[in-house]
């Protein structure tokens, strides 16, 4: 994992919101889509955490300081997070499974920093393959000392790991967050998503509070290249963040849409 | 606008106009002074959309015969010049071509400049298009231009493009039009429309637009009668009555919704080859994959080509394909072009011209798919209604 920090070659910020993504592209090896991975910055630089997982990803974990990589966006929908802590009416439960994490990191700086105001509490909860995939570990120390409720489970423990083992479902039930007014935000595998949607759904969470980030294949992030088609969405017009309601809890329970 | 008198049996003289066969190639050539003029062609055994300089360029006396899975073309002597059916490639080819030129980037001194394709030198005039086809263009439209973000190719050919559609005559045994709402003939969204009609041979010309009438007013033209809109109505009566597939539009939407795990899917996976025919003619399928090619000099040029949702690759995320079966990528297709299209674009994505069903090798006919789903809502009527389980 790779975590870029870009500056625009002009400095100008560029304006976007949690959950959004953008295209970055190498020249001459292609351009994918990444969610960026912070809030918006007083530094105006765009952070982007990726996996090395195809050609352009790979030349983008491979690049230099002083690189030049092309970036377009900010593209979809993002986490609706409030301007003001007293739009936050209730506890803000985060689910990440794995990298899923990465597009969430920049709505819970927010978050956390609505919380000295806010009627709620940031509960975050991670699942990581084992300890050595867990991300951003110095964030996770902060958003703890902020007041967040940070709890992590991996799959396969480690001879060092004296925290939780299992699925990250298994941290919903005794957690301690207030389920009526809980908003939830889950980015992670499908599977996951939609095992985790459907507790959250179980302790009491309202579906249409509850937010999941979709992933399809995406080669141009301006709704004309057909690739993202989930159902009736267009993921990256109507995506990535979606609600979770009862048109999008039928799709992810469907086989190969 | 002047107030107008007409003599009876006259139709207003500011919508409707008559060209004799003269005037009608005369209306032709004026066109390609201020226009790269298209329409159909005939090839060696096909028609095809190709440039139309005079009014003989267009297949005279060709008949097409198209069945699923079958298309023959061929010259039968006669006089009639729209006696064919929609060509095999249509305008999809002029406002999203193939292969496709996006931009170029030239890496100097670690610097980017990007330079964009350049714009059309001429506005393209499309003749002879179906009205099939014209809904197709405004669908076409609306997905790539409609949106937030506007395809600059397609705002810059469509913004320009001059259509003069031709009314059906003799529609295809594989035509659908009328259930899609989208023909045999046509009332709107066109700069002029024209009616081919016999005894005398003629066109009726209808003016759709303020540029349509200027191009017509360049010509030689005469008054229209009653009696040509009523042997228009003739043809367009009798076209109807051709259209032997049918498909129930607004029904199917919702059909498709609550059948996504009918056997159906499974049936039609078995004959689909996958071999993505049916989406490369179809006039609204809109994917393309992006891939950047690199030379040597460093210079970048972003590519787009058409893709298909039959190829596996289509739904490639990081690790495999979301949709690896057959069955999930016919499903893919015909859910959304007309369920899902609806959702996104707020129209059907099928206009009804039924070169899927033509084009495709193995003779899946969409609209027979979509009536197997009927039948087994009707079946599930009939055991509620029996009240067997």
């Amino acid at each position: 994992m790779v975590t870029l920090l870009l500056q625009a070659t002009d400095r100008r910020a560029t304006a976007f919101r949690p959950g959004q993504f953008n295209m970055l592209s190498v020249p001459g090896v292609g351009e994918v889509a990444i969610s960026v991975s912070d809030a918006p910055r007083d530094d105006g630089l765009l952070h982007h955490t990726i996996r090395d997982v195809g050609p352009v990803s790979h030349a983008l974990c491979d690049a230099d300081v002083g690189d030049l990589v092309g970036v377009r966006g900010p593209f979809g929908s993002d986490w609706r997070v409030p301007d003001r802590a007293t739009d936050l009416d209730g506890d803000v439960v985060i689910v990440a499974g794995g990298v899923g994490l990465a597009p969430l990191r920049g709505a819970l700086n927010q978050f956390v920093s609505l919380l000295d105001d806010a009627a709620g509490h940031v509960f975050l909860f991670i699942g990581a393959r084992d300890p050595q995939q867990i991300l951003f570990v110095d964030d996770l120390a902060t958003w703890d000392r902020a007041g967040a409720h940070v709890e992590v489970t991996v799959d396969q423990g480690a001879p060092q790991w004296r925290g939780h083992v299992g699925l990250v479902t298994d941290l919903l039930h005794a957690a301690g967050f207030d389920p009526a007014n809980a908003r939830a935000l889950v980015c992670g595998p499908e599977v996951m998503m939609r095992v985790t949607a459907e507790n959250l759904v179980g302790v009491g969470v309202d579906p249409s509070r509850i937010l999941l980030s979709l992933e399809r294949n995406m080669q141009c992030g301006t709704g004309w290249c057909g690739h993202c088609q989930l159902g009736p969405f267009l993921l990256c017009r109507d995506g990535p963040v979606l609600v979770y309601d009862s048109a999008l809890r039928s799709l992810i329970n469907e086989h190969e849409r | 606008m002047a107030p107008r008198t007409t003599m009876p049996g006259e139709v207003a003289e500011a919508d409707w106009r008559l060209l004799d066969l003269d005037q009608f190639d005369e209306f032709i050539r004026s066109l390609n002074d201020r226009f790269e003029v298209r329409g159909p062609v005939p090839t060696s055994d096909a028609i095809v959309l190709g440039r139309l300089r005079r009014a003989r360029d267009l297949p005279i006396g060709w008949r097409d015969e198209q069945s699923p899975g079958r298309y023959r073309a061929s010259d039968q002597g006669d006089d009639e010049y729209f006696g064919h059916a929609v060509a095999a490639t249509g305008p999809k080819t002029e406002l999203l071509p193939a292969r496709q030129v996006m931009w170029r980037s030239e890496g100097r001194g670690g610097r980017l400049k990007f330079v964009e394709p350049d714009a059309r030198s001429r506005d393209l005039a499309l003749l002879g298009v179906r009205p099939c086809e014209v809904a197709a263009i405004s669908i076409l439209e609306r997905v790539l231009v409609g949106g937030d973000y506007h395809d600059p190719h397609v705002d810059d050919v469509g913004r320009g493009m001059f259509v003069a559609v031709v009314e059906c005559a003799r529609p295809a045994a594989t035509c659908f039009c009328s259930s899609m709402g989208t023909g045999p003939g046509i009332d709107d969204g066109f700069d002029v429309a024209l009616t081919e009609l016999f005894g005398p041979h003629r066109f009726l010309v209808r003016i759709g637009s303020e540029r349509g009438r200027r191009e017509v007013a360049r010509v030689t033209s005469t008054r229209a009668h009653d009696t040509d809109l009523v042997a228009r109505a003739e043809v367009l009566e009798r076209a109807n009555q051709r259209l032997t597939r049918h498909v129930d539009r607004e029904g199917v939407a919702t059909l498709l919704e609550h059948n996504v795990e009918h056997p159906m899917w499974s049936d039609v996976a078995e004959r689909c080859l996958g071999c993505a025919n049916c989406t490369m003619v179809c006039p609204t399928c809109f994917c393309t994959d992006v891939h950047d090619v690199n030379d040597l000099a460093g210079d970048v040029t972003r590519l787009r080509t058409w893709s298909s949702c039959f190829d596996i690759d289509h739904s490639y995320l990081h690790g495999g394909a979301v949709r690896t079966s057959m069955s999930s990528r016919y499903r893919q297709w015909l859910t959304h072009k007309f369920s899902t299209w609806w959702d996104q674009f707020g129209s059907s994505g099928c206009v009804g011209c039924g070169r899927c069903v033509t084009w495709c090798p193995v003779g899946i006919d969409v609209t027979a798919q979509l009536a197997t789903l009927h039948v087994k809502e009707l079946r599930d009527v009939d055991s509620r209604v029996a009240g067997v389980s």
